[in-house]
């Protein structure tokens, strides 16, 4: 009996269990064209327009880091190796469609339309940064893991019952994220109500300190959608081309009233979780970082470009100090923003204010009149 | 006017607001075709359509984020959460999200969410299914919580609190559902959000309550009348914020006030109640402000609830107490 074949053979389930998954790649890390035809759909000026944004938002991510160490910014989470799989991803979609960003996706936000000073007065905690004018389709900065999953399949849903044509509701997480109850049930809601929302998963490796294998016994994340009956796709996360094919691709077939898509995108966070003390020393080796710090999205693009003759250091360098001047130009703008007023916080709880709160509006202003 | 039940009260206001606003959405787990698990939404669909009343799957959290991307997009969500104690599974959204959106936004958003909920215990459910919890719920700020003593009210805060454009946590106690009959006006009228109601005159003590709890007092106050003890029973509809004018008003009047909750002692409405007349009105009182509460344990779900339950004779008992200090 011992030799009894089991009516199921799960072991055999289970090595088969995300194999459908192969990365999408368009330029691999030689800078070497896979899919020529991709490429060749654009022309050189739309191909440097494209390295313009990664370059932008590595010198942002810079600037940012520098002037969080003056003491110039609050709250900051890098972005740099993340270039192509943000940019790539959020130049595909359009200004009318709906972003529910997480708190590593300010760069998505600003070229979707946030003035870069209000993106420094959210870091510092000043509450005119979250201030979005209506034809601004975008949520601020979500903090809660996951939290603007669930958020994005109502919003996909809304623009399904209002029959707005061409539109989406797009959100990200990281590889952590994809942990949360919340991202099973925004997928699993978007999916039952055959909503236009792209999910994408940032999958760059680490949860502060715990790494992607921890997370998950699942070989890829791409797969966690299967289960919701939607499809999905991983795609090489370095590869600004492969991102903005695979992203423009899963926005029409959302648009189309098809239902929602999932992209996971393989990338890496080069630098700590945030600038608050996070430390990547601690979790991880240099031997582990060098072969991502090698495959720099930034790095395989320029080459390209180069090869091509389309782009030189000088227009780089020109490039730079034009992007490091706009940001000069928000910091002074940011540092412009009034005081916060207690009696503003508290006008912004209710819009008809109950007793509670009038009557701390009229102490505090008795405090603010001094 | 027509005779109506609370919960009946409660579907009137539903359809009305479905009626006259083709924004409004009412949707949860089993609102559709069967009406909810108590029937509140009960012919709902079938009179709107699916897209105006419908199911979801079967996750809170999910339709908490509903609730708010719709509210993104330009609805009036009216979502059902089954028992008030499945909330749990959806307090980000609730606590960390939507009460909080205008506040986080300056004011460019607003969430005009009403959250249905079925709580209160003394009908026999299973655990988890009619604990108190409105305590967890009034120190979020940027949410009205609100909860109905009778048919009237039911109908009147519930079309107050979907019209309102900030989230309101709307309790229904499961024990009224059908127990009251009152005749209330067919056309839809509102009940104002943070006014208590003086639901009975008096000038010896307040008793300040809400809910199932109110009318136990009243009948404690009629009680009480045959032997020439005048008592005032306040109902406080809204429980956060509290209508404090109406509480400290009551407070001077009677100079005593026992104030009245199902829930268990610690850190609940009745604490709040007697903190604000310790704070503001110490003065008035001629005799401590007594509180009727059930024990600090977690809810008995079966057959000893009755025993946990604050009952009409502790309510009469703290009255005496308070009356004879």
């Amino acid at each position: 009996m011992d030799n009894e074949k089991p009516i199921v053979d799960f072991g055999a389930i289970r090595d088969a269990l995300g194999k459908d998954f192969e990365p999408v790649q368009v330029m691999d890390g030689q800078a070497k064209v896979i899919k020529p035809e991709i490429v060749s759909k654009y022309s050189n000026e739309q191909l440097v327009e494209f390295f313009k944004l990664m370059l932008w938002e590595r010198t942002l991510h810079q600037r940012s880091n520098a002037l969080t160490r003056q003491g110039r910014l609050g709250f900051y989470a890098p972005t740099e190796g993340q270039e192509a799989s943000e940019m790539g991803s959020n130049s595909a979609m359009k200004k009318t469609d709906v972003l529910m960003p997480a708190y590593r996706d300010i760069p998505q936000l600003i070229q979707h339309g946030l003035p870069v000073y209000k993106a420094f007065l959210w870091s510092r905690g000043h509450v005119l940064g979250n201030e979005y004018p209506e034809d601004f389709h975008a949520m601020p900065p979500q903090i809660i893991i996951g939290a603007q999953y669930v958020q994005a399949a109502g919003v996909a849903l809304g623009i399904k019952k209002n029959g707005t044509e061409d539109k989406v509701a797009y959100t990200y997480t990281g590889d952590g994220g994809t942990s949360q109850g919340d991202f099973y049930e925004g997928m699993n809601f978007a999916g039952a109500f055959q909503a236009p929302a792209v999910f994408i998963v940032q999958n760059n490796g680490y949860a502060i300190s715990v790494p992607r294998r921890k997370q998950t016994a699942a070989k890829t994340l791409a797969q966690k959608a299967v289960a919701a009956g939607i499809p999905s796709v991983q795609v090489d996360g370095m590869d600004f081309l492969a991102v903005y094919e695979v992203t423009k691709a899963a926005r029409e077939y959302a648009a189309a009233g098809n239902g929602p898509v999932m992209i996971e995108t393989l990338t890496y966070r080069f630098g700590p979780h945030t600038n608050a003390g996070d430390d990547p020393k601690r979790y991880r080796t240099k031997d582990e970082e060098q072969p991502w710090f090698d495959n720099d999205p930034l790095i395989r693009y320029r080459k390209y470009l180069t090869d091509q003759g389309v782009w030189s250091e000088d227009q780089e360098n020109e490039y730079i100090e034009q992007v490091k001047e706009d940001i000069k130009a928000a910091v002074k703008q940011a540092d412009e923003a009034p005081k916060q007023k207690m009696t503003e916080f508290l006008g912004n709880v209710f819009e008809e204010q109950p007793q509670n709160i009038q009557q701390q509006i009229t102490e505090f202003q008795a405090k603010e009149s001094k | 006017m027509s005779k109506k039940t609370y919960i009946q009260a409660i579907t009137d206001a539903l359809r009305l607001e479905l009626g006259s606003d083709e924004k409004t959405l009412v949707f949860g787990e089993d609102v559709g075709k069967n009406g909810g698990v108590f029937r509140a939404t009960d012919g709902l669909q079938a009179e709107f359509g699916e897209d105006r009343v419908f199911d979801t799957p079967l996750a809170e959290s999910g339709i908490g984020g509903l609730s708010i991307g719709l509210a993104l997009e330009g609805f009036r969500p009216i979502p059902e959460i089954q028992f008030l104690g499945f909330i749990f599974e959806t307090l980000d959204s609730i606590a960390g999200q939507m009460s909080r959106e205008r506040f986080r936004t300056g004011g460019t958003r607003h969430m005009p969410i009403t959250i249905r909920s079925p709580y209160g215990g003394g009908t026999h459910t299973p655990e988890m299914h009619a604990d108190s919890l409105e305590g967890y719920l009034a120190q979020i700020p940027g949410l009205r919580v609100v909860t109905p003593s009778n048919p009237y009210d039911a109908k009147g805060l519930l079309i107050s609190s979907i019209r309102n454009n900030d989230p309101v946590f709307f309790l229904e106690n499961l024990k009224l559902y059908r127990s009251m009959k009152a005749d209330i006006p067919d056309e839809a009228y509102t009940v104002p959000l943070d006014k208590a109601n003086v639901v009975r005159e008096g000038t010896d003590i307040s008793l300040i309550a809400y809910s199932a709890q109110v009318n136990q007092s009243l009948k404690v106050a009629e009680k009480l009348e045959k032997e020439g003890i005048s008592v005032e029973v306040v109902d406080l509809r809204t429980l956060s914020p509290l209508d404090e004018e109406t509480i400290l008003k009551s407070v001077q009047k009677t100079g005593r006030a026992v104030a009245i909750q199902e829930a268990q002692r610690q850190a609940g409405i009745a604490a709040n109640v007697a903190s604000l007349i310790a704070e503001k009105g110490a003065l008035y009182l001629s005799a401590p402000v007594g509180r009727v509460y059930a024990p600090d344990t977690v809810y008995p779900f079966g057959l000893a609830e009755d025993d946990w339950l604050p009952a009409e004779d502790e309510i009469e008992a703290k009255t005496r107490e308070i009356l004879n200090y």
